[in-house]
C-alpha cells in the first residue's frame, strides 16, 4: 500500500486554511442581510476578508484549529494500521508546519504534547470499511469554543417543557441556541442527533456535519424541522458573535437514531462559522480534493 | 473607528461606550485560561506557593500590564524552533472562562482592558466599572486577519503552559474591536441575553 502522508498533509493545509466554497457562499449571503454601520455586518466583513486571507496565505482560518477528526472509508484489503500512522505522522507535520495548532493536552498532568498527537483517540479517526476500490478520508476541524457550547438533553425536559417527540426536539434546540449566545462564534450551523445512547448521540450529531449546507434529511418531515429550527433560531437575534443581527445559525441538519425505550437523547453540536471540512478521494494513482 | 494605544489612560477608557468600534496599537499581553488561574492562585489568593520563575515574570508583568490590556488568546506560532517567533494565526478565545478570575486579575495589574470573544459577565462588568477598563469583542476565528496586525512579538512566558496557553508580549498595530461591555455598566451581552430570551419564551409557548 502506498504512502499517502503528503496527500493527508495536504488535506491538513487545505481543511485548515481554505474554507469550502458553500460554507463562504452562505456567509457572503448572510452579510447582505446585516444593517448597514451595524456591529452585525463589521463582523461579517472581518470574517470574509479573513478567509480570503487565510487562503491565500495557507494559514490558519482559526487559531483553535480544533480537534481534528477524521474519516476514512477504505476499501477491502487496506491496512487501518498503516492509514492511522500516516494521518498521525501527516497531522504532526501539519503544526510543524504551523498549519495546525498544537492542541492536544494531557488531561490529568495539564502538559501539551507539542505535536497533536495525544494518546490513541487524539486525533480522533473513524475507519469503515466500503465497497469498491475508492479510499476517501474526510477531515472536520471542530473548534473547542462552539464544541463547549455543545449540549445534550433526556427528554422529557421538564424545565422548558420539552416531551418526547419532534415538538420537544424543537424546544431544546432553540434552547441550547439561546444557552449558546455567540460564544459559540456564531453564525453556527447545528448537527443534532435524536436517539442513541449518549455517546453515540454527541457523535452522530457531528457526522451530521460532514454533509453539504442545504443537504436535508431525506424524511420530509425532518427537513421541515431543519428549516424551522433555522428560521426560529434566527429570530432570536443573537447575530454574528452575539453582537444582534439577523443571522445566528446558517443551517441546521437533524439524524435520528434507534433509542432504548427509556431512553430519548437530544445531542447538539454547535459548529462555528470557521466550518473547516474537507474530503480526499483516492483512485487508483490519483488523488482528488474537493 | 477610534484609535487608541496602550498604555490607555482611565479617561480614554471612561470616553468609550458599548458600540464603539476601535483600533488598538501597542503592546498587548496575551493569557488564557492557565494564566488566569496561576496569576490567581499565585499572587492574589496566593493559595499557591510560587515556583520557578514566578516572581520573576510577575514583576515583569506587572510593568506590562499596568494600563494595558490582555488578551484572551492562543496563537499559533512559527519559529519556535529558532525563537525567531511569528504570530500566524491569533484570533480570540472565549472570555467567559476568566470569569471566576477577570476582575480580579484586572483591578490586581490595573488592566484598562481585555480582548476577547463572546463577553463576559456580571462580575466582570463590575470589574470594568471599578478599574476602569473595558472588554474589547474581537471577531471570533479571524485569527488570520488579526495575526497580520501583530508587527511584533517581544517574547514569551511560561511556554511549559503550552504554546496556547504562554504569556505572549506582542506589539499590535490597528488590532481591529468593539467595544461591547464598558466602565458604566454598559454590556451589549447583557441586552442581547435579555432580548433573545424573551424571543425564545415566545417560542416555547408556541
Amino acid at each position: 500500500m502506498r504512502d499517502l502522508t503528503n496527500e493527508i498533509l495536504e488535506l491538513i493545509r487545505r481543511t485548515s486554511s481554505s474554507l469550502p466554497p458553500d460554507v463562504e457562499k452562505r456567509l457572503r449571503e448572510s452579510f447582505e442581510k446585516e444593517q448597514p454601520g451595524s456591529s452585525a455586518r463589521g463582523a461579517f466583513e472581518t470574517i470574509l476578508k479573513n478567509i480570503e486571507i487565510s487562503r491565500a496565505n495557507s494559514t490558519p482560518i482559526c487559531q483553535d484549529t480544533g480537534t481534528p477528526i477524521f474519516y476514512v472509508h477504505y476499501p477491502v484489503g487496506l491496512s487501518t494500521i498503516k492509514l492511522k500512522g500516516q494521518i498521525r505522522s501527516a497531522l504532526a507535520e501539519a503544526t510543524k508546519r504551523s498549519y495546525m495548532r498544537p492542541n492536544a493536552v494531557d488531561a490529568i498532568y495539564d502538559k501539551n504534547t507539542g505535536n497533536n498527537l495525544g494518546g490513541d483517540d487524539f486525533p480522533y479517526v473513524h475507519f469503515e470499511e466500503v465497497e469498491g476500490d475508492d479510499l476517501t478520508i474526510e477531515l472536520m476541524l471542530k473548534g473547542g469554543g462552539c464544541e463547549n457550547v455543545g449540549r445534550q438533553y433526556s427528554l422529557p425536559d421538564n424545565s422548558i417543557g420539552a416531551g418526547r417527540d419532534l415538538a420537544g426536539v424543537r424546544k431544546v434546540v432553540l434552547d441550547a441556541v439561546h444557552k449558546a449566545q455567540g460564544q459559540g462564534c456564531a453564525p453556527g450551523i447545528l448537527g443534532v442527533s435524536i436517539g442513541g445512547d449518549r455517546g453515540s448521540s454527541y457523535i452522530k450529531s457531528k457526522e451530521v456535519l460532514f454533509s453539504e449546507m442545504g443537504t436535508r434529511n431525506a424524511d420530509p418531515k425532518i427537513a421541515e424541522l431543519e428549516e424551522r429550527l433555522t428560521s426560529e433560531a434566527n429570530e432570536m437575534g443573537i447575530g454574528p458573535m452575539g453582537f444582534g443581527g439577523a443571522t445566528t445559525i446558517l443551517d441546521t441538519k437533524i439524524v435520528g437514531l434507534s433509542r432504548l425505550p427509556a431512553s430519548y437523547f437530544v445531542s447538539v453540536s454547535y459548529m462555528c462559522w470557521a466550518y473547516r471540512r474537507r474530503k480526499m478521494t483516492v483512485k487508483g494513482e490519483e488523488v482528488i480534493y474537493d | 473607528m477610534k484609535q487608541i494605544t496602550t498604555p490607555i489612560t482611565d479617561d480614554v477608557i471612561r470616553d468609550l461606550k458599548v458600540g464603539d468600534a476601535v483600533a488598538l496599537s501597542g503592546m498587548l499581553v496575551t493569557g488564557r485560561d492557565a494564566v488566569h488561574k496561576w496569576m490567581i492562585e499565585t499572587f492574589i489568593k496566593k493559595t499557591r506557593e510560587p515556583q520557578g520563575d514566578d516572581l520573576q515574570v510577575y514583576e515583569e508583568l506587572k510593568k506590562l500590564l499596568n494600563g494595558s490590556v490582555i488578551y484572551h488568546c492562543g496563537p499559533v506560532v512559527s519559529g519556535l524552533d529558532t525563537k525567531e517567533y511569528k504570530f500566524v494565526a491569533a484570533g480570540p478565545t472565549t472570555s467567559i472562562r476568566e470569569e471566576p478570575y477577570q476582575a480580579d486579575v484586572m483591578k490586581h495589574f490595573n488592566l484598562k482592558g481585555v480582548i476577547g470573544k463572546g463577553g463576559m459577565g456580571a462580575k466582570t462588568l463590575k470589574g470594568c466599572e471599578e478599574t476602569p477598563a473595558v472588554y474589547f469583542h474581537a471577531i471570533g476565528g479571524a485569527a488570520s486577519y488579526i495575526a497580520q496586525t501583530v508587527t511584533k512579538v517581544h517574547g514569551v512566558f511560561k511556554l511549559d503552559f503550552g504554546v496556547p496557553e504562554a504569556i505572549w508580549v506582542i506589539e499590535v498595530k490597528e488590532f481591529p474591536v468593539v467595544v461591547t461591555m464598558d466602565s458604566h455598566g454598559g454590556s451589549q451581552h447583557a441586552v442581547i441575553e435579555a432580548s433573545s430570551k424573551k424571543i425564545l419564551e415566545d417560542l416555547l409557548a408556541r
